[in-house]
């Protein structure tokens, strides 16, 4: 029964791109205009029913459902462009894959900020708040002091401290995390609203602040396909790539690591071996402000070039759904950063097509994870002690 | 402390309502407001250098309530507007404008409120309030533009009723998700709410389900209908509505509901403790469910009333400028989830939103850009503070020597 879902979903991704080959695609064209939604939403129940199979135990199955599914919605929408030469297709294809790892830079650093809390036990659903921050005050120290590395220091101080009041709220004062994370998501909503007001008003953030430049790296600037994605990446997405790795290597191969990870399991046995909670726990949520912050700033200073209010748009909720969609490990959470990513980049360029469909595409991240937590919730297994209150002996 | 070796994951929010409802007392909210206010006020003295009292005042002025006292006090001299109107006349009228718009808010606090709530006397934590009020406001506004020539009552009760019920089931999703695979509520209600974020930014956008047929370039819906309108009270247009009354019968039926059913005890119970709910015979993921979906409705009703009372039309702008989803959580917080409690609370945050409106508050005074983003500062302190209040009171009741809440045996400590 299950492996038969599977095939069916592998089954829909190929109807995917099938029918928006040319005989049944031009007939398609014909009768309809949102015709890209269809590979689409085959591919999304493809990639569903995946996840469905991978959550039952058929995992090879499943898992290439899920690719399949990907697939299905790439080489569709890639034949639904009908007269497109190879040379404009290399094009669009490098663009689209650049445009993912843009669109998934702030993602990254935002869901491994929250790994480094949540694995720490301390819940973070105030990322939003604190990458808000990082983009008003990255994009404000560039301005004041200018630098953008200036930028980016204020922006990652802006949000260590909220991270501090989340952590003296969540930690000392054993406030409820949840509402605290609340907290602070309003909170620096109306700072960085006010602060804004205040000091830019109505002219917005002046045109001319110094931005994170991007690296140049001559010698892959020529190479066929990879030229245009790596050749001329900015600074902070090279960064993001290193703190995916940094993070790896921090949490499961040093001891203040594996410190890090008991707490988060078992406060109360990790303090039996003399390991300080609330300690590692401050600074676990500090990191995840800080971390969270510089996606914020280079959202503003990096990406946009510009502030406007609560221009995160829900990006720290997709973060938090990456980390949980990738199980509360790093490279989970990237691999899932780099799919809405990758959904955020294609809903950025399908408004050719229609911009209504763009617009619903933006709900994929949210209703994977939906999906994830559903299905999967088994396999994704929060840290044990996530969410409670720790009170020393 | 014990909880922390002994409780499962989920228990967390639910130990912390316990507290809440333990917590007590009306002297503790009314502190948390007024620190609140206090650091508001800081704020405004470090970024403009301007004394806070005046800008609090401008904004008490704006919120209309001064119109209470109206036959006893001339109102000109209670705010500092004196010089604005000519006759005592005129600024009694402005302030019934601004009361009946600061009573429309309350109104949708309420609801929204009621949806936080609701669950979180069954131990979940609703955030989800904001995607199933716009749920509400996609269905209301789906209703209350078509079926023209329907009768007036039939039509207005068709319009609540679906966007209670769409609120209920969008709501559902999350409860029956808790209740059958253990999903969290928190992570779901999360994902719902940009969920119903898109769609309704889709709904409403160009050429969108829901977007104007008359309007065309207008990312904008119809007007909704004469027959799907609610009965306004009092004053004219934009004035205050029928769904106040609507909201206040909601208070009440959440108090009898909570208080006085077997259906509420069982939540209540759950609420408390789950483990011992199960053993006394309550279905858990039933309570679960039906918490959840009774809040959603609360939350879905707040669109129907919001849009079918005052608003009457929606747009993309509208979506991506609603938040009194979100203000329903600092209003439950604040309010204790209890009916009285809320009823406060979501006055006051009626009110403050209503007095740093831009219609309402004199620019000479304050800037409104910024004394909206004033209520938003104030509304985090405000949610920050009632979870610090629960150490407030430990440290109070550890001071009088009396027993804290749950506390351990003695001899685990040695």
């Amino acid at each position: 029964m299950t492996t038969r879902v599977g095939f069916a979903g592998i089954g829909a991704a190929a109807a995917a791109v099938w029918l928006m080959l040319p005989p049944v695609g031009d007939n398609l064209r014909s009768t309809t205009e949102l015709v890209e939604l269809v590979p689409v939403a085959l591919g999304i129940l493809a990639i569903a029913a995946g996840i469905w199979v991978v959550s039952r135990g058929e995992r090879k199955v499943g898992w290439a459902a899920i690719v399949c599914g990907f697939l299905g919605i790439v080489l569709g929408l890639a034949a639904a462009q009908a007269s497109m030469d190879d040379h404009a297709a290399v094009f669009v294809w490098s663009s689209l894959i650049a445009a993912t790892l843009r669109a998934a830079t702030p993602l990254v650093f935002a869901a491994i900020g929250g790994l480094f809390s949540e694995r720490s036990g301390v819940v973070n659903i105030a990322l939003e708040g604190m990458m808000l921050a990082g983009a008003f005050f990255g994009i404000w120290g560039a301005d004041r002091l200018g630098h953008w590395a200036l930028g980016l220091l204020t922006a990652a101080a802006a949000g260590g401290v909220l991270a501090l009041v989340h952590a003296f709220f969540s930690i000392h004062v054993r406030a409820d995390q949840i509402v605290a994370g609340t907290a602070i998501n309003f909170l620096a909503l109306g700072l960085t609203g006010y602060l804004y007001i205040d000091i830019y008003g109505d002219e917005g953030t002046p045109t001319e602040v110094s931005t994170i430049p991007s690296v140049h790296i001559a010698f892959l600037e020529d190479v066929y396909f990879l030229g245009p994605i790596f050749g001329d990446m900015n600074l902070m997405i090279w960064l993001a790539l290193a703190t995916v790795v940094g993070s790896w290597v921090v949490l499961f191969r040093t001891p203040v690591g594996l410190r890090l990870r008991s707490v988060g399991e078992h406060p109360r046995a990790a303090e039996t071996l003399g390991i300080s909670v609330y300690g590692i726990r401050y600074a676990a949520v500090v990191v995840s402000g800080i971390l969270a912050a510089l996606g914020g700033a280079y959202l503003s200073i990096g990406f946009v070039g510009s502030f406007g209010e609560n221009m995160t748009v829900g990006r720290g909720f997709i973060a938090l759904a990456a980390l949980i969609f990738g199980m509360w490990k790093p490279f989970g959470a990237f691999g899932a950063a780099l799919l809405f990513g990758f959904s955020s980049a294609l809903a950025r360029s399908l408004p050719e097509y229609s911009e209504q469909a763009a617009l619903l595409f933006e709900t994929l991240p949210y209703v994977l994870t939906l999906i994830a937590v559903g299905g999967l919730i088994g396999r994704s297994i929060p840290p044990a002690a996530i969410g409670r209150t720790y009170q020393k002996q | 402390m014990s909880q922390v070796d002994t409780a499962p994951v989920d228990e967390a929010p639910t130990v912390a309502v316990g507290r809440y409802q333990q917590a007590g007392g009306f002297l503790t909210a009314l502190i948390t407001t007024l620190l609140a206010f206090l650091v508001g006020g800081l704020v405004v003295v470090a970024t403009t250098g301007r004394n806070p009292l005046p800008v609090y005042r401008g904004i008490f002025d704006g919120t209309g309530l001064t119109w209470l006292i109206h036959p006893l006090v001339d109102v000109r001299t209670i705010g500092g507007t004196h010089d604005l109107y000519r006759t005592e006349a005129d600024a009694v009228a402005v302030a019934a404008i601004s009361l009946q718009q600061t009573l429309i808010l309350t109104t949708t606090l309420i609801l929204t409120g009621l949806a936080v709530a609701f669950a979180f006397r069954a131990g979940l934590f609703n955030i989800g309030g904001q995607g199933q009020y716009l749920i509400g406001i996609m269905v209301a506004v789906g209703i209350g533009t078509s079926f023209a020539g329907m009768p007036r009552g039939l039509h207005v009760l068709l319009g609540l009723v679906c966007a209670a019920l769409a609120g209920a089931l969008w709501a559902g999703i999350a409860g029956l998700m808790r209740a059958t695979v253990g999903a969290h509520e928190v992570i779901t209600t999360i994902m719902l709410n940009w969920i119903a974020y898109w769609i309704a930014s889709y709904a409403f956008s160009l050429g969108g389900p829901l977007q104007s047929d008359t309007q065309t370039s207008v990312p904008i819906s119809n007007d909704v209908v004469d027959s799907a309108k609610l009965h306004v009270l009092w004053g004219g247009l934009q004035g205050l509505h029928i769904g106040f009354l609507l909201a206040l019968g909601a208070l009440a039926a959440f108090w009898a509901l909570i208080n006085r059913s077997t259906l509420g005890f069982g939540m209540r119970a759950v609420g408390h403790n789950p483990e011992a709910a199960r053993y006394g015979g309550i279905s858990v993921g039933r309570s679960y469910f039906l918490a959840m979906a009774i809040a959603g409705g609360f939350a879905g009703l707040a669109g129907a009333v919001d849009l079918l009372g005052w608003q009457h039309r929606y747009g993309v702008s509208d979506v991506q400028g609603a938040e009194l989803g979100f203000v329903g959580i600092a209003v439950a917080l604040l309010g204790r989830n209890t009916a009285f409690g809320i009823l406060c609370s979501s006055l006051l945050f009626g009110a403050l939103l209503t007095g740093a409106n831009t219609r309402n508050l004199d620019p000479s005074i304050f800037d409104p850009e910024l004394a909206g983003n004033l209520t938003l500062i104030i509304q985090g302190l405000v949610v920050l503070f009632v979870g610090a209040d629960l150490l407030v009171i430990s440290i109070w009741r550890a001071r009088r020597r009396l027993p804290l809440p749950r506390r351990r045996p003695r001899e685990v400590r040695a």
